[in-house]
């Protein structure tokens, strides 16, 4: 066994392990277990650790057959917001304190039927409204390359976990980028794939026409495989594509020649990190050489975008948010009246950033205000999903930061909520417009913390991400950093 | 009575009807009423964290069907809503609906009404879930039953088109009469599957711009309909009257009190923030389906009910009567084809099959009579093998035996009985018995016939054929007719 335990092992590197004889899922799920338990007392990425289920499941699997099962033996942790059957699913809410859902989201029970074994709930931003996962109602995570810093959010939890090698794989939810920031943020890899292109069926409801389940691991391959695990059309999630996934594999270093990949023009205004620019600028020589033909183009208004995404999101949120009322599961405050019940009970358990939308999107909805804000906000999207179809038929990859900079400090943006929704301006697009979208590592700031750049394509075209980002992912030789505060660390070579 | 006539009343209904698919509209829950609380529930109906709906096609095909047979325009593509409100029946707290883009537009409902053919114009029909129930406990506690909770209902919308209560309630009973006839809803209004939300104003005759409306909820029978819109006419004519304006309002109806009772006012109008369903793509219709809908569609009541007054010579009635039903007007039609005359078949089944299922209930599909052994049967009356009093008797046997009519004839010895001979005796011994009543016959008193036959019809067990009774007993009574 590796100094580090199994921990720390890829996706690939557990299979081969397995394939080896060098471990059994016992050994693997143990040692992730073993690393929850002594690092995430500083990091706090989980919730939930489910040590015996875990456990137990992984000694079933210590008999079994791994043929035909993609993700055998491999330790998932799920984001807190994603159903696990009779397993505490509290989406960093009070009012969801101890709630547990009577079935599994689809995503999890794909992951169960690939021979994955769910270690944990992890932290997010309460009902992923945020991009910190300070606004949970159980304790903020930190980011494991700087604990002073947050791992963005809400998928926070999520990356946390693959970033400090506690877990290969995990799953988050992206709405308007809760996978891609943090695994900005943290250095490690995550996938939002087309809207529609992984059920939503379990997945505690944000904003629907937004949000998607995707993998958060330490590399794009890992990535690939989770998603062709849990990918898929579901009879019980009518918005789920139809078609297929395409196969989605990395194709090595000719994958870039001969691919279209745009730029944006519009980023010049924008206050970017000198790392990120300098990523961005690498990752441009790097596919040119590589035989890619880069060229700049024009996206869609990005404020515009960011506006766009917050009032729909607000909008869908508030209803999505209104059956938490304390009649059925979950918290309630009792009172007299049946109004003053949903007041009491709703003030409670709700957070300060879930109020502020739950209104926000109260009023942008309310008659009078409605055509001027959701109807006005839908007609932009429409215009600004146009924009990218015409634009996809010219590139095949965007290409583009992130976020402007690396994590932030925790506690530093709480106070400024518009601050806060800006540093979403670059993962917006791909959420407004449904389109796959991955965040790889790409280099470090000068404080030593990781930065992240992104690959957009069309609508349905995973595979094109995903043989992009294998290709950029060579190139850049990102190393990840384990040990939360400890030494170590990583970078470009 | 000239201040009557000073204000006209428009009425509108929005009818909502619980569909009969084995299924709820959004989930695979089965849709059954009666059964114990909370146990046709899953994680979708229950507005559960992360479920999500997948719509019903057998729901959509029967709103297809009602549609077609409605004449509206049926979308290609419409779109599911969310309706926000707050209430413990509604699990979700919103209703997912249909609100700018319905599946139905147009189409228009036809009827015959005394004064004449009468076409009711539509506005819309949608498809939405149905909430859960209510059941309020004394001591401040509420109880929720979720089972009904996502049950499809349509929601049919006229136009304001209906200009008094009995209108209203004919156009109702109408609507109910389709709604069964094409399998779809049983439009049960005391047990809710069929409800109905009344909009009433009333505007100056000649003014084409409608005054303010109200809403009344709750109606729960075609009685309920007639007495609410009764009174909120009376209600708002004497706002008007004495110069006030009416205000946007909604009352329920009190069964038990028969009276209106303010639920919402103006001030307390709720806004829903209708927004489309994210959850669901737009719900696309296939002209395949719409076509397999209208083709399968049967003859309409109102071209039946026709079709059997100029096919059949019925009167109006009966041919009423018979279409209130499809299965009745099946069975009459059947029974007509194997052989019955069509005015005598409907008479049978008007009063002796129609009032034995009301008797002892259960569908006309499975009444134990068929229509072909009610075909014989009318046969062996109008033939005069047995008289109508014999029938009646056969009628019952086959009910009870399920034997067909020529066995329970020979076994009960029912045939008429025509034979001069044995009913001269019978004549001849009833006169015997009754030499006072004869007496006065022979007096004058010619009303006695009657009384005659009757006791000779008794005597013979309703066999005697009653014509040949009532010769031999006015041949035998007749002044020097005499008896042997």
């Amino acid at each position: 066994m590796p100094d580090g335990g199994y921990s720390d092992l890829s996706v690939r590197g557990i299979e081969e392990l397995y394939r080896r004889g060098g471990a059994r899922p016992s050994d693997v799920v143990g040692s992730c277990l073993d690393a929850i338990e002594a690092k995430d007392g500083i990091v706090g990425a989980f919730v939930e650790v489910f040590r015996e289920e875990a456990l137990a499941r992984a000694r079933e699997l210590d008999g079994e057959d791994s043929r035909g099962r993609p993700l055998f033996g491999v330790p998932v942790a799920v984001k807190d917001n994603i159903c696990t059957r009779l397993m505490p699913t509290s989406c960093g809410s009070r009012i969801l304190r101890g709630y547990r859902p009577p079935y599994d989201a689809t995503a999890v029970s794909r992951l169960r039927a690939a021979g994955a074994v769910i270690v944990g709930k992890t932290n997010m931003d309460e009902f992923a409204m945020g991009s910190s996962t300070e606004h949970s109602s159980s304790h903020p995570t930190r980011n494991p390359w700087d604990t002073d810093c947050a791992p963005g959010g809400s998928s926070g939890g999520s990356a946390a976990a693959v970033a400090a090698g506690m877990v290969p794989l995990a799953l988050g939810s992206d709405t308007g980028g809760s996978i891609r920031q943090p695994a900005s943020f943290c250095g490690v890899t995550g996938i939002k794939g087309t809207w529609g292109r992984v059920s939503r069926y379990g997945l505690v409801a944000f904003a629907s026409s937004l949000d998607q389940i995707g993998p958060i691991a330490a590399d794009v391959d890992g990535c690939a495989r989770a998603l062709r695990a849990i990918a898929g059309a579901d009879g019980i999630d009518s918005t789920a594509l139809a078609d297929p996934c395409p196969a989605l594999e990395g194709g090595g270093e000719a994958a870039l020649d001969g691919m279209r990949i745009g730029v944006p023009s519009s980023i010049k205004g924008i206050d970017l990190d000198p790392s990120v620019s300098a990523a961005l600028a690498a990752a441009v020589r790097h596919a040119a050489e590589a035989g890619s033909r880069v060229a700049e183009v024009d996206l869609p208004d990005l404020g515009l975008t960011i506006a766009c995404y917050y009032v729909i999101a607000a909008a869908e949120a508030s209803s999505n948010l209104a059956r938490y009322d304390g009649v059925r599961f979950g918290m309630r405050v009792g009172s007299d009246t049946l109004g003053e019940m949903y007041a009491r009970t709703r003030s409670a358990g709700f957070g300060e950033e879930v109020k502020r939308r739950i209104l926000l999107g109260t009023f942008v909805l309310s008659s009078g205000y409605h055509d001027q804000y959701y109807g006005r906000a839908c007609e932009v999207r429409e215009r600004i999903r146009d924009c990218y179809r015409r634009l996809f038929g010219s590139i095949d990859l965007l290409i583009l930061p992130t976020a402007p900079g690396p994590a932030f400090r925790l506690g530093e943006r709480l106070d400024d909520p518009v601050a806060m929704y800006l540093s979403d301006i670059f993962t917006t697009p791909a959420s407004v417009a449904g389109l796959p979208a991955v965040s790889i590592p790409a280099g470090l700031s000068a404080d030593g913390l990781p930065v992240g750049l992104q690959l957009i394509a069309a609508g349905g075209r995973e595979d094109l991400i995903v043989r992009g980002a294998s290709a950029l992912e060579r190139a850049f030789a990102f190393r990840r950093r384990c040990v939360p505060g400890g030494s170590g660390g990583g970078g470009r070579s | 009575m000239r201040r009557e006539a000073a204000y006209e009343p428009v009425i509108g209904l929005e009818v909502h009807a619980q569909l009969l698919t084995r299924t709820k509209l959004f989930c695979r829950c089965p849709a059954r009423y009666g059964a114990e609380p909370n146990t046709l529930v899953c994680p979708v109906c229950l507005g559960l964290p992360g479920a999500l709906p997948a719509v019903n096609g057998e729901a959509v095909a029967m709103a297809v069907r009602l549609g077609t047979a409605l004449g509206c325009r049926i979308a290609p593509a419409s779109v599911f809503a969310r309706k926000n409100y707050f209430y413990p029946d509604c699990p979700r707290n919103y209703q997912i609906t249909m609100y700018d883009a319905p599946l139905c537009e147009g189409g228009a409902l036809e009827y015959d009404a005394p004064e004449g053919p009468r076409l009711v114009e539509l506005e819309r029909i949608h498809l939405e879930d149905d909430a859960g129930k209510l059941l309020h406990r004394p001591a401040a506690r509420s109880l929720v039953d979720f089972n009904r909770c996502g049950v499809p209902l349509v929601e049919i919308v006229t136009r304001p088109v209906l200009g008094d209560p009995s209108d209203a309630a004919l156009f109702l009973q109408n609507l109910r009469r389709l709604l069964r006839w094409l399998g779809i809803c049983d439009g049960n209004l005391e047990e809710g599957s069929m409800r109905c939300d009344v909009n009433v104003s009333l505007r100056t005759p000649g003014s084409r711009r409608l005054g303010t409306r109200t809403e009344i909820k709750n109606l729960n029978s075609f009685k309920a309909v007639e007495a609410g819109i009764r009174l909120e006419i009376a209600r708002q004519r004497k706002v008007l009257e004495g110069g006030g304006e009416i205000e946007r309002q909604t009352s329920l109806w009190n069964a038990r009190r028969r009276e209106l009772v303010v639920m919402r006012s103006k001030e307390e109008a709720r806004d829903y923030r209708y927004f489309p369903e994210p959850d669901l793509p737009p719900l696309e219709v296939r002209a395949e389906l719409v076509e397999r809908e209208r083709s399968r569609l049967p003859e309409l009541p109102l071209a039946r009910e026709r079709r059997l007054r100029a096919e059949y010579g019925l009167p109006a009635y009966d041919a009423g009567v018979l279409c209130a039903e499809r299965g009745i007007a099946d069975y009459f039609e059947r029974a007509v084809r194997a052989g019955a005359e069509p005015k005598e078949g409907a008479n049978w089944v008007m009063r002796e099959v129609l009032a034995s299922l009301r008797e002892r209930g259960g569908r006309i599909e499975e009444f134990a009579v068929s229509p072909d052994d009610l075909a014989r049967l009318v046969r062996l009356v109008s033939d005069g093998a047995i008289s109508r009093t014999a029938g009646t008797e056969v009628f019952r046997e086959m009910l009870r035996t399920g034997e067909e009519p020529g066995a329970v004839v020979g076994r009960l010895g029912l045939e008429l009985l025509a034979d001069p001979r044995r009913l001269e005796m019978m004549v001849d011994a009833v006169i015997a018995a009754n030499p006072g009543e004869a007496a006065r016959f022979r007096g004058g008193k010619r009303q006695l016939l009657e009384f005659f036959v009757g006791q000779v019809m008794k005597e013979s067990g309703g066999t005697a054929d009653p014509r040949l009774a009532r010769d031999l007993i006015e041949r035998r009574l007749a002044p020097g007719g005499g008896e042997r």
